[in-house]
């Protein structure tokens, strides 16, 4: 059964996929959360710092590395890792590539369900109408309150949804490169912007929503996220923060008594907390969804004499554009305007996307419409990642085992199908998918981009690198990245990477004069007398999925020998 | 808002939608804009789904 190469239709194709793959609920979500907690300015700083260090840095490598890669059809990480080391362990070295993406799709195609629910909801007046509990329908909706609740097929449940975006993401992943995903993000990356845009009118012209609450409006909202400087008022025993105010000196006297504590965020004192540099960098790197496989992947369906550097830059600027640009004036302006600081602290990802806004938008006027669209927006950036999710699996079995596109969707939705099944049933404090979004989606992806730079600079070599990444490259890549990408993004990433297990799975207090570590619940679910089954089952699912992982890289690995063979033939005629 | 806020937010979003405009600009009018692929040999996949697909 012959097979015709694949490859993208269009440049801006290629470009909208990947930014489509980066763009997700971290950016809408996610960083506007974060840049608040720390204080904007601060937060920006480490954040623009971390871009030019780790971020951009890596999408070139990876651009570069994947085209390279295409050139001599090989579509997947381990399969590209086996050809530039040529070293029997090589291809191990990629295995990460096929696992990172393909479990964390299991999850997300379940958050990408809520996204689709939510809309639908939304646009049905289940979410609009009033003495709507929205934690208990966020509970009952994705199964947070108990196992097993979720798995239920009514309007207002989940289950048609899952089905829903199951048969969508297979549907257009069957159809191939150019007329599947290329297909799906040329509309969905513009209408995508366009929403966002619409949203971003609507928060930006609501004023003073209420009258007799003149501090939260649109300007102390802004304030709220971006104030590089302030003073924090938290409640004395729970830790919450109350309340926000530039200075010291102009905290009321009613938050100045011995129930509430101060919490300085001034812009120096912020930048010599190692968390909100974790939290930057941790954020620039789960952003441009680096270390995924996804962006070797795509790159290798380029042409040899296609750019590299611009189109990684173009990518890249599209996901900070739809990150700073539009999620960093959208959510939290919006949730400061109708619920206050308090509404919004501590809220976390999940919290802020599905309890606290339909909550502002039961409030907003209009809100109904603005809810619908607004989930309509977290499920088109959604679908376009969760595609990019199953093409790297897709190529590496296609490639590997030498099957069919019908074989490799059917093996990859059965894989997936079970995964995401596990997860959907062991909903109950979403731990199942905490854990598997930990392991997987966090250390996994570090030691995979790390792995992925260090092949770039050390074992491709720093000077061919170079010389590969500017072929057809419309415009070039300064010199001093040369260094950067050799030397310092490696250092940064690992020094990111070692702070980031200190911190999660040690439980580092952050003091280097007297360190002190406390295994943390990551620790706890799995080892000890309170070990979570679910957690210790997840973990396991995650080993079953390498082991099962390492062994189609050993039975690709012959045909991978076979075809370098080939090349060498041919090259020698 | 403080003066400071202003200034984060005006010098953050202005970078990161310049850097956009700017780079899609270049994508959309530079050498290799009109240069589409070749999409003949892009689909099918299999030539046995020539007729399905």
């Amino acid at each position: 059964m012959a097979k015709a190469q694949e490859a993208w239709g269009s440049r801006l194709g290629v470009i909208l996929a990947v930014a489509g793959s980066a763009v997700g609920l971290g950016n809408f979500l996610r960083f506007p959360g974060l840049a608040a907690q720390y204080g904007g300015g601060a937060f920006m700083i480490a954040y623009f710092i971390s871009l030019v260090l780790i971020g951009i840095p890596i999408c070139w490598v990876e651009w570069t590395i994947g085209r390279h890669g295409g050139k001599y059809n090989f579509h997947s990480t381990s399969g590209i890792f086996d050809l530039i080391l040529n070293k029997p362990w090589g291809k191990y070295l990629g295995v990460i590539g096929f696992i990172v993406p393909v479990c964390i799709y299991m999850y997300y195609v379940y958050i990408e369900a809520w996204c689709l629910g939510y809309a639908v909801n939304s646009i049905t007046g289940n979410l609009s109408g009033e003495g709507v509990n929205f934690q208990e329908f966020f509970g009952t909706f994705t199964g947070a309150s108990a196992d097993g609740v979720a798995l239920k097929f009514g309007l207002k449940e989940v289950g048609i949804f899952v089905i829903i975006v199951y048969f969508l993401n297979f549907f257009f992943i069957y159809r191939g490169i150019s007329k599947g995903i290329e297909l799906v993000c040329k509309f969905a990356m513009p209408a995508l912007i366009f929403i966002a845009l619409i949203i971003l009118v609507r928060v930006m012209t609501l004023g003073t929503p209420d009258p007799l609450k003149p501090d939260q409006n649109i300007i102390a909202g802004l304030g709220y996220l971006w104030n590089p400087g302030a003073v924090a008022v938290l409640d004395a025993v729970s830790g919450v923060e109350v309340a926000r105010y530039p200075d010291a000196a102009a905290i009321p006297a009613s938050y100045l008594g011995e129930a509430f504590t101060q919490k300085n965020l001034d812009l120096w004192l912020s930048l010599m907390n190692p968390q909100l540099w974790l939290a930057a960098a941790g954020q620039i790197f789960f952003s441009l969804s680096i270390g995924f496989g996804v962006i070797i992947t795509y790159a290798s369906y380029l042409r040899k004499e296609d750019d590299v550097v611009l189109s990684g830059l173009t990518a890249s600027a599209t996901n900070e554009f739809c990150e700073v640009g539009l999620g960093g004036l959208i959510t939290v302006p919006a949730a400061f305007m109708f619920l206050g600081a308090a509404g919004i602290v501590g809220q976390g990802t999940f919290g802020l996307g599905f309890n606290v806004l339909p909550e502002v938008f039961a409030y907003m006027p209009g809100g109904q419409i603005f809810a619908s669209i607004f989930f309509l927006l977290l499920f088109l950036a959604a679908i376009t990642s969760s595609l990019s999710m199953l093409q790297p699996g897709i190529a590496f079995l296609e490639e590997g085992l030498n099957i069919s596109r019908k074989q490799s969707c059917a093996l990859l939705g059965f894989v997936t199908g079970i995964g995401t099944l596990f997860i959907w049933y062991f909903s109950k404090d979403l731990k199942a998918l905490d854990t598997i979004d930990f392991w997987v989606g966090t250390v996994m992806l570090f030691i995979q981009a790390t792995i992925l730079v260090i092949i770039f600079g050390w074992g491709l070599g720093i000077k061919k690198g170079w010389q590969i990444a500017h072929e057809g490259a419309e415009m070039r890549i300064p010199n001093i990245y040369k260094i950067i990408i050799k030397y310092v993004t490696p250092a940064f990433l690992l020094t990111i990477f070692g702070m980031f297990l200190l911190q999660n799975v040690l439980g580092w207090n952050y003091s280097f004069s007297d360190a002190q570590f406390n295994p943390t619940d990551r620790v706890r679910d799995l080892i000890g007398s309170d070990a979570s089954p679910v957690a210790r089952l997840s973990v396991a699912w995650i080993i079953i999925m390498t082991i099962f992982s390492l062994i189609l890289v050993n039975l690709a690995g012959k045909n991978w020998k076979k075809r370098k063979q080939n090349l060498i033939k041919e090259a020698s005629l | 808002m403080t003066t400071g806020g202003w200034i984060t937010m005006i010098l953050s979003v202005g970078f990161v939608t310049t850097l956009f405009i700017f780079c899609i600009f270049r994508v959309l009018r530079g050498p290799a804009a009109n240069r589409e692929h070749e999409l003949g040999h892009v689909e099918p996949i299999e030539e046995d789904d020539i007729i399905q697909r």
